[in-house]
């Protein structure tokens, strides 16, 4: 057993010992118990037991609950100790408080009292100890207590420096979860002055308070940038031996420099003044040119710090992005250490170039590097060194250069680790979308893609290619020619046979002409892949089959004969029995004309950002560099209004790319994830055709199958909202209807829609509402349901009104389906 | 900001906890326990940042102890593997050549001299002297007030 220091607590040590002494994890649950017991006999006990002993069993829960085990008393003894006179019993509660307490703990209220006394006292050490439980438990209950005090001694004239420090950066703690206790005014000034603190640690410690102080409120905190400025140039200006304890292997301050930097990265420009950039850009000079010098130590904590301090300089630099100078030479630099024998460093220069490539000024100079970054992509043996490597191609990718990044990016993607995968066919896919300049080049590319990575290639980058080719004339024939090609090959992966069979069907008539791709030929390659398919790609074939019947009528009683095979026609899964039968009616019923309307080309998609792109920002969010240089306008639209735009929704009913799916069930809204795929919703299909001719109208009844709130109808003129509770079998709707015009809306009539047989179930009632509904007013009408039996539709107003004297009608649907209150009976 | 740090055994077996962010008691578990799987799978020349979660990773290991701590986007990696050598440097001053089992039977300590290099998940006291002092400061009360430690060893 080791010495034990300070008051050792020889029962404590002695307790660990058998801990550590079990063979078995059951031996130890045992001794576990058997202590628990102990302890729980001595609390209960009649005999007082005195602080000692309490400190001492305090802690054998402290350490049993570190085990990993559960701890569900001793609380109260622990906050007894808090109280004690003796620091060490003070001491052990406190921890024992900070490690096992929740914050929103009853215990917190109990616990206050003694923490203001100590906070009051004045022994700095047990003032310390205080506000380290506070910062420790950091609750709303904890702000609220002492949100005045901590204030007080962070700036107060006679505070010690130790105290100074934890007062900061408990301060800190607090506001994090309640922003409010700030107190603002003249304590600004005074709390930004503490850069100017004598003391390294008060000046350490403020800087991380001031730096969230000023994320949340950047004007009143201004002043903090020249200071910091001066701060930062006294300290890189300094020699190793100016700043004693706070040199670190030979780094003047680092953890302070680094703070200051961080500090600073919250302004743009960093400095208004000239005079203050000025330093500022000096600064970062001499920390470039600091971190060129040779070291002077061989120890990686020297290596480590000092490059701390240059990256975080170069982080402040690209957050500038407006001295080409200072760009260039960190790009110069980083480049250094992308040969350099630390993993770490190189992992860090690959991260910090990803944001140079975004930067006009030194995109060039990292595309420099592209050699070795390259190398570093197959050759690294950490995989997430590789994944940097991967995200740094992509971020220097342009035009230049996108044909080889991408051609070695499939390259690697042969051998790549299955967990960056993925995430590399997406960044793939975007590239060679966004700077082809030849379209048969991204058709070569995704076809690639899909045959070397197949399994990781999802929905969303093969429906683009589909789209892409469907959009632009000029690549069709040579699309269907190569996914001809490449459906030769003996096994090909499920992806390949989707786009094959999409883009046959629809432009296979283009390479039918040569006899090695006749219709028969392009039929039976397809259909030779049928069998080894899932039914979603299944049904994707049978419709192109029926294409096909429209494309080469000389094939018909081939196609034909499939639809009719037994597995087809009556197929277990509905869906493909379903097209199957309806395909081969179509083709003995539909005249040739008929067919050649209905399974038409598709019509072109229209232009929207790439799906992917939208799925890779998802995958990665917070740290995906981006493919853009900064400044310059891409072509590329924002992914936003992909997801609110759901008055297109009707629009872009060719969301539905693969016809998999029914979108006139409203049940299979969310069904399909082909539809969230595209990134569109299905919003207004219930009502269009009832609704009056006035655009846009939104329904969207749907949601309140678990909504009880909300709007339910909208249009240019009239807004509908609805309240609704249930209890029971009975509901009660509140509807408020809202002009949104600067006219009164006249007659104005809402109509049940409800048939008699269908009110012996579901009985309605609704009040009258007055015929006119005034300019901009709001009026509200409720109606009572009371649930009888069973019932399966879903009743309706049919709301008639005059605007301006012509005639509208709406149709809109009561939330009152019937899972609604039977939901709550 | 660091929200977290964790001390393990090279076994797995968890040996110091700080967490700077509430979490329930059930995920602080399952996030210590996936950590240390993932670490310990992890080979030694391999980089010493990971990301996880939205969090980045910092670990280093020393003798058969791996010191790990999560830290937030804006955080500087190269800088927590220093505030981690810092506290083993402490460690060490503080035990005298530490080692695992100092840490496991004076658990207590090992938090006390946390709790001064780093509050709020932030870095408090970089100089190692001050730091020192402050701890020799806390066992000089203790002795004080404690005569019967002595008693306690004899009894």
């Amino acid at each position: 057993m080791p010495a034990v220091r300070g008051d050792g607590m020889r029962g404590l040590a002695v307790f660990i010992s058998d801990i550590r002494n079990c063979k078995s994890k059951e031996a130890e649950i045992k001794r576990i118990n058997k202590e628990l017991a102990n302890i729980r006999s001595k609390f209960k006990g009649d005999k007082t037991l005195d602080g000692y002993q309490k400190k001492k069993y305090v802690c054998k829960l402290l350490f049993i609950f570190l085990l990993g085990h559960d701890i569900d008393f001793g609380h109260m003894e622990a906050v007894n100790l808090l109280s004690s006179n003796k620091y060490s019993e003070k001491q052990i509660g406190y921890l024992f408080i900070s490690v096992l307490v929740n914050t929103n703990s009853e215990l917190i209220k109990l616990i206050i009292q003694s923490i203001k006394n100590d906070l009051a006292s004045r022994n700095p050490i047990h003032v310390n100890l205080a506000l380290q439980c506070i910062a420790n438990i950091g609750s709303r209950e904890m702000a609220e207590a002492f949100g005045n005090d901590i204030p007080k001694l962070l700036v107060s004239g006679d505070t010690m420096d130790v105290v100074k420090q934890s007062a900061a950066l408990c301060l800190l703690r607090l506001f994090r979860t309640s922003q409010e206790i700030i107190p603002g005014g003249e304590w600004t000034s005074r709390i930004i002055h503490l850069l100017n603190d004598q003391h390294m640690g008060v000046v350490t410690a403020a800087t991380s308070l001031i730096d969230a102080l000023v994320k949340k409120n950047p004007e009143e905190y201004k002043g903090c940038v020249s200071l910091a400025v001066s701060r930062l140039s006294r300290i890189v200006t300094a020699s190793y031996t100016d700043l004693q304890d706070y040199t670190y292997y030979f780094v003047p301050a680092p953890w302070l420099s680094v703070k200051l930097l961080r500090l600073l990265q919250n302004y743009t420009p960093p400095a208004e003044d000239p005079g203050v950039r000025g330093r500022l850009t000096e600064c970062l000079e001499t920390i470039l040119n600091k971190a060129q010098e040779p070291p002077k130590s061989k120890k990686v904590q020297h290596s480590n710090a000092k490059n701390a301090v240059l990256f975080e300089a170069i982080s402040l630099i690209i957050h500038n992005d407006s001295e080409a100078n200072l760009l260039v030479r960190a790009c110069n630099q980083l480049g250094q250490f992308l040969s350099n024998r630390e993993t770490n460093l190189r992992y860090l220069a690959l991260e910090s170039m990803c944001h140079l490539a975004t930067s006009e000024f030194s995109h060039e100079a990292v595309k420099k590097h592209q050699e070795v970054v390259i190398l570093s992509m197959k050759m690294e043996k950490d995989v997430s060194v590789r994944q940097r490597a991967v995200d740094l191609l992509y971020a220097m990718c342009d035009k230049s250069n996108a044909e080889e990044i991408v051609q070695e990016m499939l390259n690697y993607l042969e051998t790549a680790d299955y967990s960056i995968r993925e995430e590399m066919v997406l960044k793939v896919a975007i590239l060679a979308e966004k700077y082809a300049t030849d379209y048969t080049w991204y058709v070569d590319v995704i076809l690639n893609l899909i045959r070397i990575a197949g399994d990781y290639v999802s929905e969303e980058v093969w429906y683009r290619v589909i789209q892409i080719v469907i959009n632009r004339d000029e690549v069709q024939g040579y699309a269907a020619k190569t996914v001809f090609e490449a459906l030769q090959a003996p096994a090909c992966h499920e992806n390949m046979v989707k786009v094959g069979g999409y883009i046959l069907g629809e432009f296979g008539n283009l390479i039918a002409g040569d006899q090695r791709s006749s219709p028969a030929v392009q039929f039976q390659l397809l259909h030779s892949k049928y069998h080894l398919c899932s039914p979603m790609t299944r049904a994707l074939l049978l419709s192109t089959y029926v294409k096909f019947i429209n494309l080469f009528p000389e094939i018909r009683t081939q196609v034909q004969e499939v639809f009719k095979q037994h597995s087809n026609l009556r197929s277990a899964d509905a869906e493909l029995q379903q097209r199957a039968s309806e395909y081969l009616q179509l083709s003995i019923i539909a005249s040739s004309d008929v067919l050649a309307t209905v399974l038409e080309e598709m019509p072109a998609f229209p232009e929207r950002e790439s799906s992917i792109l939208a799925v890779l920002k998802k995958k990665k969010p917070g740290r995906l560099p981006e493919n853009e240089i900064k400044e310059t306008k891409s072509p590329v639209v924002t992914n936003n209004h992909a997801n609110n735009d759901n008055h297109n929704a009707s629009s872009t009913a060719s969301a539905d790319l693969l016809g998999l799916s029914t979108p006139t069930q409203p049940s299979s809204a969310n069904a399909g994830g082909l539809l969230d795929v595209l990134g569109d919703v299905y919003g207004n299909k219930s009502n269009n055709s009832l609704s009056s001719a006035l655009p846009p109208n939104v329904s969207n009844f749907k949601k309140f199958v678990c909504k009880n709130n909300g709007v339910l109808f909208e249009n240019d003129l009239i807004q509908i909202g609805v309240k609704s509770e249930f209890r029971q079998n009975l509901g009660r709707l509140g509807l408020f209807y809202g002009n949104k015009t600067n006219v009164p809306l006249q007659s104005f009539v809402p109509n049940l829609l409800w048939s008699e047989e269908q009110s012996s179930k579901l009985i309605i009632q609704m009040k009258h509402v007055e015929p006119v509904l005034e300019a901009g007013a709001q009026r509200q009408q409720t109606i009572n349901a009371e649930c009888i039996d069973d019932y399966t539709d879903t009743p309706s107003i049919g709301l008639s009104f005059l605007y301006n004297n012509m005639p509208q009608k709406i149709t809109f649907k009561l939330p009152l389906n019937d899972k609604q209150i039977l939901r709550t009976n | 900001m660091m929200q977290f740090m964790l001390l393990f055994s090279r076994q797995g077996k968890l040996r110091l906890q700080k967490w700077y962010v509430a979490h329930p008691d059930k995920l602080k578990k399952k996030i210590t326990r996936e950590l240390i799987t993932t670490i310990l799978a992890r080979k030694p020349k391999m980089c010493s940042f990971l990301e996880w979660r939205d969090l980045k990773i910092v670990y280093k290991r020393y003798a058969s102890l791996y010191f790990c701590c999560a830290i937030e986007q804006d955080d500087n990696e190269l800088l927590t593997l220093e505030v981690i050598h810092r506290y083993v440097e402490l460690l060490d001053k503080y035990f005298g050549s530490v080692c695992e089992l100092d840490i496991i039977f004076n658990f207590e300590k090992a938090y006390f001299i946390l709790d001064e290099l780093l509050l709020g998940g932030e870095i408090q006291e970089t100089s190692k002297k001050i730091v020192l002092k402050a701890i020799a400061a806390q066992d000089l009360l203790q002795e004080e007030e404690t005569p019967q430690g002595f008693l306690m060893i004899m009894a």
